[in-house]
């Protein structure tokens, strides 16, 4: 434990020491330090035990006005009321309890709704300096600004909603460097899938990650974005990405950004929020991206996965007898087999979408390789756009029609398929190219086969009817 | 919350690394408004086939198993989503503790919130514990958070590490925002300081 570690003036601190160090309450030598909470993003399915929880002690609310909340877990994607009972009732908790105790509540149909990390970027919600917290483990998607995000459970829900504070172990801090100029066709996702691959899923436990170099500094704000999401898939408690020009331009003009004389002040302010030279961090690891090919899970979890050019790993060739149990299992529950070529895996479903890829550049990436093209007669394609307003302007960009032309659905915005806690799932064995974060067992529908690959890899996928390089994607002979 | 101090029972293994909470919660059962009666659901889909059907194979099913109320697991136990059904599942179905290499960070929280222990030992130890337990009658085991001691089914006293303030609230049955709220007026003054009205 060092709570009162780095804190004498004029101390190299990192991005994540200054963020920290603006949000304690309170510290005391043995104790967690309290951490203020500047945004709780909420939606229905990790709140209603916490609303609960402040009704049984008499307890309001202590900053509704910091609290946002949405409807994105169980929505349909498809016009029409909501059937399922119990999510019904669990929405229906989720705008009582907004009303009870006055918190601002995105309601499907309101045009603002969206997955809870598609919405806070867009309405300018999140900003670089921020502490945000939600009930859910990709909080970290809003680290891309330069804010400390992360996921947290239905206690701590109630902690923050009753107290707007969290007690906080100080964790570690970690510097993964993307070294080298990201080559053509490869995507952020191609990058954090590589990274987990190499780190493992545990790799990064016990640490908040601050991604940096040139490849990270390369990218817009939205792939940024994508990178952090998945920072809980190799086990760190938070990613971050300093603020830049990118980051400004990215939030000038949105709703919730300041405007005027306060935006100047906010830019020169979060100007401070990078890591100063010499900063020292708890681990330091590095990852070439020149080296990187377009990625493809083959197993049960994100850190198994291959470059699309390779094939399925046998798993005797896993040093650690633990790893090779663990490959054997996934290769059983995938139907796949050692040696088995990526690019001959046959698919029968793509998913895109989810807090991970469902934003209006990861649309257009997709689409610039759906255009003119049909998906292959054997696969189902789902297209569902992360928000309201990624949807509307995807319509006013008429991507929803290169979608649809080509034989994808395309659907209201929401979580869907990712978990699959509405109607969109897969079946027992069906296998799907998503561009999700999570390839776990059963995650999209039991005895469902998930492989993580990034939009532009879905979409060649969903028209070839298999895996196939996007790089190379015009020498690809057309399907029968 | 009630006070937690001693845990002695029976023990279970599930020796598998990076079980992920969507295995011991599948998304199905997450649209319950409710808190309690997870336990039927835990690790569903490898407890029952698609007719409804315990699966021999799976560890939890064994006969000797049964009951237990400490679980051996492998490393990054609980990892993925921060769904704290999943904790709640795994106290429902009569676990009071875990013991692992690693867990996943929310996970871990999400335990220490609602008063189970997970405990974090050196993979060569858990593996000890493992190597431990009886197969075919069952063994049982004690977590001491008083003492900080793990009893092993050979009598052999292993000692842990667990963090200070959490020790104290579960040992006390504390409630955790009752104790924050004791710094009331620093959060007020942090609020005036940074002028949130």
């Amino acid at each position: 434990m060092h709570p009162r570690r780095a804190y004498s003036l004029g101390m190299a601190r990192t991005l994540f020491d200054k963020v920290w160090e603006r949000h304690v309450v309170h510290e005391e030598d043995g104790e967690p330090t309290l951490l203020y909470v500047d945004l709780h993003l909420v939606h229905e399915v990790t709140s209603p035990q916490a609303f609960d929880g402040l009704r049984l002690a008499g307890r309001p609310v202590r900053r509704p006005e910091l609290t946002v909340a949405t409807m994105d877990h169980n929505v349909p994607t498809l016009p029409g009321p909501v059937t399922d009972p119990l999510a019904r009732a669990q929405l229906d908790a989720l705008r009582a309890n907004c009303e009870e105790f006055g918190i601002t509540l995105h309601a499907t149909g309101s045009g603002y709704e969206g997955i809870v990390h598609v919405i806070g970027p867009e309405l300018g919600l999140t900003q670089p300096g921020k502490t945000i917290v939600c009930g859910d483990s990709h909080t970290s998607t809003h680290g891309a600004v330069g804010a400390l995000a992360f996921g947290i459970g239905t206690s701590e829900v109630e902690h923050v909603l009753a107290t707007q504070t969290l007690p906080q172990k100080r964790p570690k801090t970690m510097l993964l460097e993307f070294i080298g100029a990201l080559p053509a066709g490869l995507t952020a996702k191609d990058m954090i899938l590589g990274a987990i691959g190499r780190l493992g899923v545990d790799g990064g436990v016990g640490y908040v990650v601050e991604y940096a170099g040139e490849a990270v500094r390369g990218l817009s704000m939205e792939q940024r974005m994508t990178i952090c999401n998945m920072s809980i898939e190799w086990g760190a408690r938070a990613g971050m990405v300093a603020p830049d020009e990118t980051t400004f331009a990215y939030l000038e003009g949105r709703e919730h950004a300041p405007r005027g004389d306060e935006w100047e002040r906010a830019v020169k302010d979060w100007r401070s929020l990078v890591s100063d030279p010499g900063a020292e961090y708890d681990a330091h690891v590095v990852v070439d991206v020149r080296e990187l090919v377009p990625q493809v899970t083959w197993g049960t979890n994100p850190g198994m996965v291959a470059p699309v050019d390779g094939v399925v790993p046998d798993p005797a060739s896993f040093s650690d007898p633990t790893d090779r149990v663990a490959a054997e299992r996934a290769l059983a529950y995938m139907d796949l087999r050692p040696g088995q070529r990526i690019d001959q895996i046959r698919i029968d479903r793509v998913f895109i979408g989810s807090c991970t890829n469902s934003r209006i550049e990861d649309l257009r990436a997709a689409a610039a390789v759906v255009a003119g093209r049909t998906v292959d007669p054997r696969v189902t394609a789902l297209v569902v756009p992360g928000s309201a307003q990624v949807r509307r302007q995807a319509q006013e960009e008429g991507l929803d029609r290169v979608f649809t032309d080509a034989g994808f659905e395309w659907r209201l915005a929401g979580c869907s398929m990712c978990l699959g806690m509405n109607p969109d799932v897969l079946a027992p064995g069906e296998r799907c190219a998503s561009t999700s974060n999570r390839n776990f067992e059963g995650r999209q529908g039991r005895g469902g086969r998930t492989h993580l690959v990034s939009p532009q890899m879905a979409a060649a996928a969903a028209l070839h009817g298999r895996f196939v390089d996007v790089r190379t994607l015009d020498r690809e002979p057309v399907p029968a | 919350m009630k006070p937690l101090r001693v845990v002695t029972g029976r023990v279970a293994v599930l020796d598998r690394p990076d079980v992920d909470t969507d295995q011991m919660v599948p998304k199905q059962f997450l649209k319950r408004i409710e808190r309690t009666g997870y336990g039927d659901f835990l690790f569903y889909d490898w407890r029952y086939d698609e007719d409804g059907n315990e699966r021999p194979g799976f560890e939890l099913n064994r006969p000797e198993f049964r009951g237990a109320t400490v679980l051996l697991a492998g490393r990054n136990f609980g990892c993925g989503s921060s769904r704290e059904h999943a904790a709640w599942a795994m106290q429902d179905y009569g676990f009071d503790a875990v013991v692992a290499p690693s867990f996943g960070d929310i996970f871990r929280t999400n335990a220490a919130k609602i008063g189970m222990l997970a405990i974090t030992l050196p993979e060569s130890e858990v593996d000890r514990l493992i190597e431990s337990v009886d197969l075919d009658t069952g063994s049982v085991m004690t977590v001491d958070l008083e003492r900080r001691v793990i009893v092993a089914p050979d009598g052999r006293q292993v000692p842990f590490e667990f963090d200070e303030a959490t020790r104290h609230r579960l040992l006390n049955g504390l409630d955790e925002i009752g104790l924050t709220l004791q710094h009331e007026d620093a959060i007020a003054a942090y609020e005036t300081a940074h002028g949130i009205a």
